[in-house]
């Protein structure tokens, strides 16, 4: 039977926090999930009611950079995340129990709470022979993600690898690792990047828990509050872009002058990302504003679409006239269709155009119920 | 006689399993299997080797970054590359950095649940703890109201039925030996722990745009230093960085090493556990005169053999007869058989499983039973690790290393033979974290000095064009990561990747048997450790979290019949 938890107010309460602290807290989570001051009300309603949800975390083909990513979470941080907002009942990088004690910590909270828990999962599913290119427990990763998915109130798939398959996909791809969209039959949140900004992915969960709905999601599965624009288009050195100034070579003095990276193979025109808007590690930096271009690590299939060094218009079909989505296309990259003209000229005709590309950004991509088929 | 299962194994980073044989409260036999692969390896045929660090950085996660740097090295020692003053400092403080976050999550989030009992911590008494915590160190942190809002947290949070990632802990067990009052110190400076890691972690960040998963470059770093522009390294910048590096002197200093002198103070038997091997070593890392002079390394490079700290032997990882991999009892088949071992520069990734098909209970460790291969050095076994490094430096007689080892052999009160244990294996990570700190501010000082001396620096442009490449070249990158000796080899033909290989630290340590029937690190040290509860192996944990394990972990033990206990239910 499964048991009635209390609700974030009441935890917080019994935690010894003031209802000025609990307000406070609220504050915090709305601004992190974009709510207007008006919205303020719902998000106090939905933390006093809704229970603080039991979560199981799997690990499968990955590097732990997802994981690693979470704790580095600054707002909220990541021990009041553990501590008082979700119940983490199984996560093999944090947990006390091992072995038996680890496992039964997983049934137990699938036993307990059918259809209340939230399943997060870090990592590709090797589904050649048999999956015995990952196994836990001597149970193929597999196996292990059809039982736990079936009865997950949600299910989100952190990174790359869990999205898209990552680096271990990437050509040859040896062990045939699948991104779980394509293993289970339930609508996945995919939150994709090597790894995903810590802050999004505690901003995704408490969307999650302020709305009690999942967020708006684009054509990949991915919520448009922090994949619904390009790296490209908010970043602080696109006026360089348009400008047609341009790092020829590394350390050169239009490095050091910070000008756009497109010609050293920055990947910000294909790459949908909230890089240079939350940015990293409490908004320090991002890799554009440290020197080094995108790597376009939260698109589907970037592994193979380098070298990395070679910038997109030496790709074939990447002429001057042509937009940055079709060479998305042409590489693979694209993150759906429906986005059009990017015109790559250097003029400042720049404001409207971008104002009306970025809308149709958003507005095109339609949402769809389940994580979607590359 | 008995055999326990315990999988997976926990807090640690990837996918392992060790099967072990318990007879009369000790481990007799162990086999460590490490259950995932991915074929990095295979992936990065053909492709351009200047691409080949963000491909190999995402090996690992916990340890992010040296797989990047091992990656860069054995590129520009293939093709002839130095890098800048600036580049190399910059690539220091981000590995120092990268230590000090490392060994202190490894400390209190993935290993200290081994020697805390949280729950005790509920029976403490504020005002003791904060004594004590004022006696150790002159961390603020430390009043009556303070542990006791933390006590307050904790009760709350165990009172309320959902314990979350402490949920089914051996709490309880007798081998947790600390008084309740620093059980609660410990779980205090776990939160505070949580908290400061993120903040170190900036320094990647700066110079590497972001963390986990920093951004490298062959030839140099991509950041510029320009003091004239906010778009590059600035006086800002250069600000941030001495400040997260002032924070991080004061909590390694102030938290994480008293702490690790009280708890090992009550755990002094661990200091005759666990030792294993007899042989250590370290490719040495913190170049400061340039990756081609190891001399100059703040991390000396060498081999002990026999725990002979007297002979420091010469690693040199471009000799073909030194390094050698085996694959006899690993997954994995060799074109000239699987008796032979291959230097990594002609070494084959080709797979070959031959296990049970799962679901499968047990493993044939009679046969192939891991996805690692099994590295040799000279065809010795070695352990790898911040043990080894420390003996290495303090068998060639690195002053720095020996007063720090010699004041906590000290304080403790324990002999020298302590450090070849389970405890000399997590204490010495602390105490390369109190030096890896102060040369972290060293390598900021030069970089600001350089800086002011007027270069400014960061990339060789070199050979960075493929044009100027020979038709063929091969290169090895050595580095230390934080769990021990990691090396990356390349051969470059026609301006792609012609063959890559990877010898990571958990190879060397959690590698299965090799072509002798020799154990590796974890099975080794393994046989010998107590079982006080055969249902609740708590002692196991302590010894393979010693070596801060980089694949997630699963032990088993079996009885000799082979059949295992099975589900082990915790009330």
């Amino acid at each position: 039977m499964a048991k009635q938890l209390p609700s974030l107010w009441e935890a917080m309460q019994a935690k010894g926090y003031s209802r000025r602290e609990f307000l406070k807290f609220c504050g915090a989570a709305a601004a992190v999930a974009g709510v207007k001051a008006t919205g303020m009300a719902s998000v106090v309603h939905a933390f006093e009611n809704k229970p603080r949800p039991p979560v199981i975390w799997l690990h499968f083909q990955e590097c732990t950079c997802c994981s690693e990513s979470f704790i580095r979470s600054s707002h909220p941080i990541v021990s009041d995340v553990v501590f008082d907002y979700l119940s983490l009942d199984y996560t093999e990088t944090l947990q006390a129990a091992a072995g038996h004690q680890a496992e039964k910590c997983l049934h137990d909270t699938m036993k307990n709470y059918p259809g209340q828990y939230i399943l997060l999962v870090e990592g590709s599913v090797p589904t050649k022979d048999d999956g015995v290119y990952c196994t836990i427990a001597g149970r193929s990763a597999a196996d292990i993600l059809h039982e736990t998915a079936k009865d997950a109130a949600a299910v989100i798939a952190w990174g790359s690898c869990a999205s898209h398959g990552c680096v271990q996909s990437a050509n040859p791809n040896p062990t045939s690792a699948t991104p779980i969209h394509k293993i289970i039959s339930k609508p996945v949140i995919n939150v994709p990047g090597c790894p995903p900004i810590g802050d999004v992915m505690t901003a995704v969960i408490t969307h999650l828990l302020v709305f009690g709905k999942v967020p708006d999601l684009d054509s990949q599965g991915r919520p448009k509050e922090y994949y619904g624009r390009r790296v490209h288009d908010t970043c602080y050195r696109r006026p360089y872009y348009d400008a047609g100034l341009f790092v020829e070579a590394w350390d050169d003095e239009k490095a050091r002058k910070g000008y756009c990276l497109y010609k050293m193979g920055c990947r910000g025109p294909v790459t949908y990302n909230a890089c240079s808007v939350t940015r990293w590690n409490e908004a320090t930096s991002y890799p554009i504003q440290s020197g080094h271009g995108c790597i376009g690590c939260s698109e589907n299939g970037f592994w193979d679409n380098g070298p990395f060094y070679r910038h997109l218009a030496s790709f074939p079909g990447f002429g001057i006239e042509t937009t940055a989505d079709t060479i998305g296309t042409v590489v693979g990259v694209a993150a759906a269709a429906g986005v059009t003209a990017h015109a790559v000229t250097t003029n400042i005709r720049k404001k409207k155009i971008i104002n009306d590309r970025i809308d149709r950004s958003v507005t095109d991509r339609e949402p769809k119920e389940e994580g979607g088929d590359e | 006689m008995a055999r326990i299962v315990v999988d997976p194994i926990t807090r640690i980073e990837g996918h392992l399993r060790i099967e072990a044989v318990v007879e009369n409260g000790r481990i007799s036999e162990a086999y460590s299997s490490g259950t995932m692969v991915r074929g990095f390896e295979k992936i990065l045929k053909g492709r351009d080797p200047r691409d080949a660090w963000a491909f190999t950085e995402r090996v690992c996660g916990v340890c992010t970054t040296v797989h990047a740097l091992a990656s860069v090295r054995a590129v520009e020692d293939g093709l002839g590359i130095s890098v800048p003053r600036n580049a190399e400092l910059i690539r220091n403080l981000m590995f120092c950095a990268q230590y000090c976050q490392d060994h202190a999550v490894h400390f209190y989030h993935l290993h200290a649940l081994d020697w805390v009992d949280v729950v005790s911590a509920l029976s403490a008494d504020p005002k003791e703890t904060s004594r004590i915590a004022q006696s150790i160190s002159r961390w603020p942190k430390t009043s009556p109201a303070y542990f006791s809002d933390i006590q307050k947290r904790v009760k709350t949070f165990v009172e309320s039925g959902q314990l979350g990632i402490f949920a089914n802990g051996y709490w309880g067990h007798s081998a947790y030996r600390l008084p309740a009052e620093v059980n609660l110190l410990a779980v205090a400076h776990y939160l505070e722990a949580l908290e400061w890691q993120k903040e170190i972690v900036k320094i990647h960040t700066i110079f590497g745009g972001k963390n986990p998963h920093p951004n490298y470059l062959v030839g140099g770093v991509p950041c510029s230093i320009n003091l004239e522009e906010m778009n590059a390294i600035n006086s800002e910048r250069l600000n941030h960085v001495g400040q997260l590096i002032k924070d991080a002197i004061e909590f390694i200093e102030q938290v994480y090493i008293p702490d690790l002198m009280a708890i090992a103070g009550f755990y002094k038997d661990w200091g005759a556990i666990g030792g294993g091997l007899e042989n250590y070593l370290s490719y040495g890392d913190l170049p400061t005169l340039g990756y081609n002079q190891p001399d100059s390394f703040k991390f000396p490079r060498g081999a002990i053999l026999g725990r002979n700290l007297n002979e420091v032997h010469e690693v040199n990882g471009k000799d073909t007869e030194e390094i050698k991999e085996y694959i006899t009892r690993s997954y994995y088949k060799y074109s000239g058989g699987d008796a032979q071992g291959l230097h990594p520069w002609s070494g084959e990734t080709e797979f070959n499983y031959t296990g049970p098909k799962p679901p499968y209970d047990l493993l044939d460790v009679d046969n192939k039973y891991s996805w690692l291969k099994t590295p040799r050095w000279r065809d010795n076994p070695m352990e790898v690790g911040p043990l080894a490094r420390l003996l290495v430096a303090y068998g060639k007689g690195h002053e720095e290393v020996q007063e720090v080892v010699n004041d906590a052999l000290k304080r403790l009160n324990v002999p020298v033979t302590a450090l070849f244990s389970t405890l000399g294996r997590t204490a010495a990570r602390g105490l390369e974290t109190q030096l890896v700190v102060q040369w972290m501010k060293g390598f900021y000082d030069d970089l600001v000095n350089n800086i002011k001396n007027g270069d400014t620096r960061t990339f060789n442009d070199a050979n960075w064009e493929p044009s100027t490449w020979p038709s063929t070249c091969d290169g090895v990158g050595l580095t230390e990561a934080p769990r021990g000796a990691l090396a990356h080899w390349i051969r470059i033909k026609d301006k792609v990747i012609d063959n890559y290989q990877l010898v990571v630290p958990s190879t060397w340590n959690a590698s299965p048997k090799d072509h002798n029937g020799k154990r590796s690190a974890y099975e080794e040290s393994l046989v010998g450790t107590p079982v006080a509860n055969e249902d609740q192996p708590l002692e196991i944990l302590r010894t393979v979290h010693s070596f801060d394990p980089c694949l997630a972990c699963a032990v088993h033990l079996y009885d000799p019949d082979g059949k295992h206990i099975q589900q082990i239910t915790v009330t």
